[in-house]
């Protein structure tokens, strides 16, 4: 069947279900009510603490076939996915579903896991070897993918239903309060699993920092939390916060980050009270330190950052130019320290972040995103999913909450990357659909929606080089020459969901010639 | 500098660049061709055609090319084709290494 954002989707995929259409960004009406977990049983003779992994996965009444979720605030650097499917495969169970918020390289060691069969499927993101497996057919039921909020949304709607959740936790006490904030594996922000531990039927806390009850400060609270373990090591910190990242210093993504930074001024959006997020790509860096400089040059004093915080968004918390930050994952060490020590330094759930359907999420405040693309195309869709040869590598991330929440969303890329046109006649995949996305960003000019035709002429009044999105691509295409498309099989290996638990594509295994 | 028969060898595996061995003293006829390349499956053919196209206007029909590409467009790739070429056909590799 053809979805809203035209594109062929099946109806039905075997080990996912029925499919239910994209419909429009706005027009996946929600029914019925919100799952609940099972209720405890936890008396005052209760231990909560167990000797061992092991014990706690007992414990759990773990099965065969069940849902297992984790979260990825460790990153790169995360021990805790791979020792838990270790044991678990040891321990003889099979058919597991696998529900991480996100998979990273560090994670490729799971794929034995996939291939004997203990794992399944995957619900969640799946950056690199994971995600290289899944397109080239590895596995039987595709990869769900789902954004940030998305997946809170289908936690909470009972769509995604999580039997055991184990949580990486940096910091935790014998009772089961959690924090990212302290203990030698220290992440910052918990944002990601807080669905996992108020709707999972049972959750599992693992720490490598045990300290007195009760810790201090709360992020998880114990009433979520049903058993913890104590372990050497949750995670490699020099993998889980980056060093300081930096502003690029290449000149050809500097004029993209300025023209960005001018499109955000001439709209009017810089006043008392900005709202802004960004990624932390080194042109999205860039951006933020053009609007830094405005923001100081004219004295203005936004409410808030928002989204992953890096450094760069502390700074400028730092400086007064944003009261508050919302941290939903904290990328480097500055962050972790601003989040533990600022009280205007907030954390948020992924629920209230981005999901769409609770009673009012963050992005909904925003006034600007800026977002990268792997392409965009002439109406203006964006795939962040899969690359040029079609193979998925990427996860959704924020980019179709807040691409659907923002006042104005802007994409910026260069032109090409190599030879690789960024702007396209279609997109092998769409992620965020083209009603989302107001300006796309390049270095040979400034692309407007057609929707958004007062923006467009409010631009071209601020002397911006607007340009058409169909002479964007024909100039691509000059330079590079026309892109030939992968051929794909008609097996389906991913599923991308919209954040309303719609599906707005699908994504098929590449033939390998 | 030394002297390496038939053998030439332009360009570098910077970003945007194409690495190109050419051995012009093979045994079978036609050009045969071993590519690397990051845009392989949107523009694999287009490179193929492009450094074939190149060896012929030089009048080139039997070789062996070896391009490691980073990226390149058509006319990059055509001048470090031609460049290796040349350098194939004068013999001397020993060039190589100055205008890397």
């Amino acid at each position: 069947m053809l979805n809203e954002a035209g594109r062929v989707i099946p109806e039905f995929i075997e080990g996912i279900g029925p499919l239910k259409p994209f419909k429009g960004v706005f027009a996946g009406f929600p029914e019925g009510k919100m799952k609940s977990p099972l209720v405890p049983y936890v008396t005052r003779d209760t231990e909560k603490l167990l000797p061992s992994l092991r014990d706690a996965i007992l414990a759990t009444g773990l099965k065969d076939g069940m849902t297992i979720s984790f979260h990825h605030h460790l990153r790169n650097g995360d021990f805790v996915v791979a020792m838990v499917l270790d044991l678990i495969a040891e321990m003889g169970y099979r058919d597991m579903t696998l529900a991480p918020t996100a998979l990273f390289p560090i994670h490729k060691s799971i794929i034995k896991h996939i291939e004997s069969g203990v794992v399944k499927a995957i619900q969640g993101s799946v950056n690199g070897p994971v995600g290289k497996l899944a397109s080239h057919g590895g596995f039987d039921v595709p990869v769900l993918l789902r954004s940030h909020g998305g997946r809170a949304r289908a936690i909470e709607a009972g769509d995604l239903s999580i039997d055991v959740a184990f949580i990486a936790a940096p910091s935790a006490d014998r009772y089961g309060n959690l924090n990212g904030s302290d203990g030698q594996s220290a992440c910052g922000s918990l944002g990601y699993c807080v669905a996992d531990a108020m709707f999972a039927d049972k959750v599992v806390a693992i720490t490598d920092h045990l300290v007195q009850y009760p810790l201090f400060p709360i992020s998880i609270p114990q009433n979520y939390v049903d058993y913890v373990v104590k372990i050497d090591q949750i995670g490699d910190p020099s993998g889980i916060v980056s060093g300081t990242l930096k502003v690029t210093r290449d000149p050809l993504r500097l004029l993209i980050a300025e023209n960005a930074a001018k499109v955000i001024e001439a709209s009017g959006f810089i006043e008392d009270g900005f709202s802004l997020q960004t990624g932390a790509g080194g042109i999205s860096l860039a951006v933020a330190d053009y609007i830094r400089e405005t923001m100081k040059e004219r004295n203005i004093r936004g409410s808030f950052g928002s989204g992953g915080i890096t450094a760069f968004f502390v700074q400028m918390l730092q400086e007064g130019l944003f009261e508050t930050l919302l941290d939903v994952q904290s990328f480097d060490m500055e962050a972790v320290r601003s989040l533990r020590e600022n009280p205007n330094h907030v954390e948020m759930s992924a629920s209230f972040y981005a999901n769409p359907h609770n009673k009012g999420c963050a992005v909904n405040q925003l006034d600007a995103v800026i977002l990268g693309a792997t392409q965009v195309d002439t109406n203006f869709n964006v795939n962040v999913n899969t690359e040029s040869d079609g193979v998925l590598l990427h996860g959704i991330g924020g980019h179709m909450d807040t691409a659907a929440g923002a006042n104005l969303t802007i994409i910026t890329t260069p032109l090409l990357r190599g030879r690789l046109p960024m702007v396209v006649d279609d997109v092998l995949t769409v992620t965020s659909p083209g009603e989302t996305i107001d300006v796309v960003v390049t270095e040979r000019g400034i692309a407007v929606n057609p929707l958004r035709a007062e923006l467009e002429i409010t631009l071209k009044k601020a002397g911006l080089p607007v340009i058409n999105i169909h002479d964007l691509k024909n100039e691509a295409y000059r330079i590079s020459g026309k892109p030939e498309d992968p051929e794909f099989t008609d097996k389906v290996i991913g599923v991308v969901e919209y954040r309303d638990g719609t599906v707005v594509d699908v994504i098929r295994e590449v033939k390998t010639c | 500098m030394k002297t390496d028969q038939s053998k030439g060898q332009a360009g570098t595996l910077e970003s945007g660049d194409i690495l190109v061995f050419i051995d012009l003293s093979v045994q079978e006829k036609g050009i045969s061709i071993d590519l690397d390349s990051p845009s392989i499956v949107p523009f694999g053919k287009q490179i193929i055609l492009t450094i074939k196209d190149t060896l012929v206007n030089l009048g080139i029909h039997d070789a062996y090319v070896k391009a490691q590409d980073r990226g390149a467009l058509d006319c990059a790739i055509s001048a470090r084709v031609e460049t290796a070429a040349r350098r194939a056909l004068s013999s001397t590799i020993g060039e190589v290494g100055r205008c890397l």
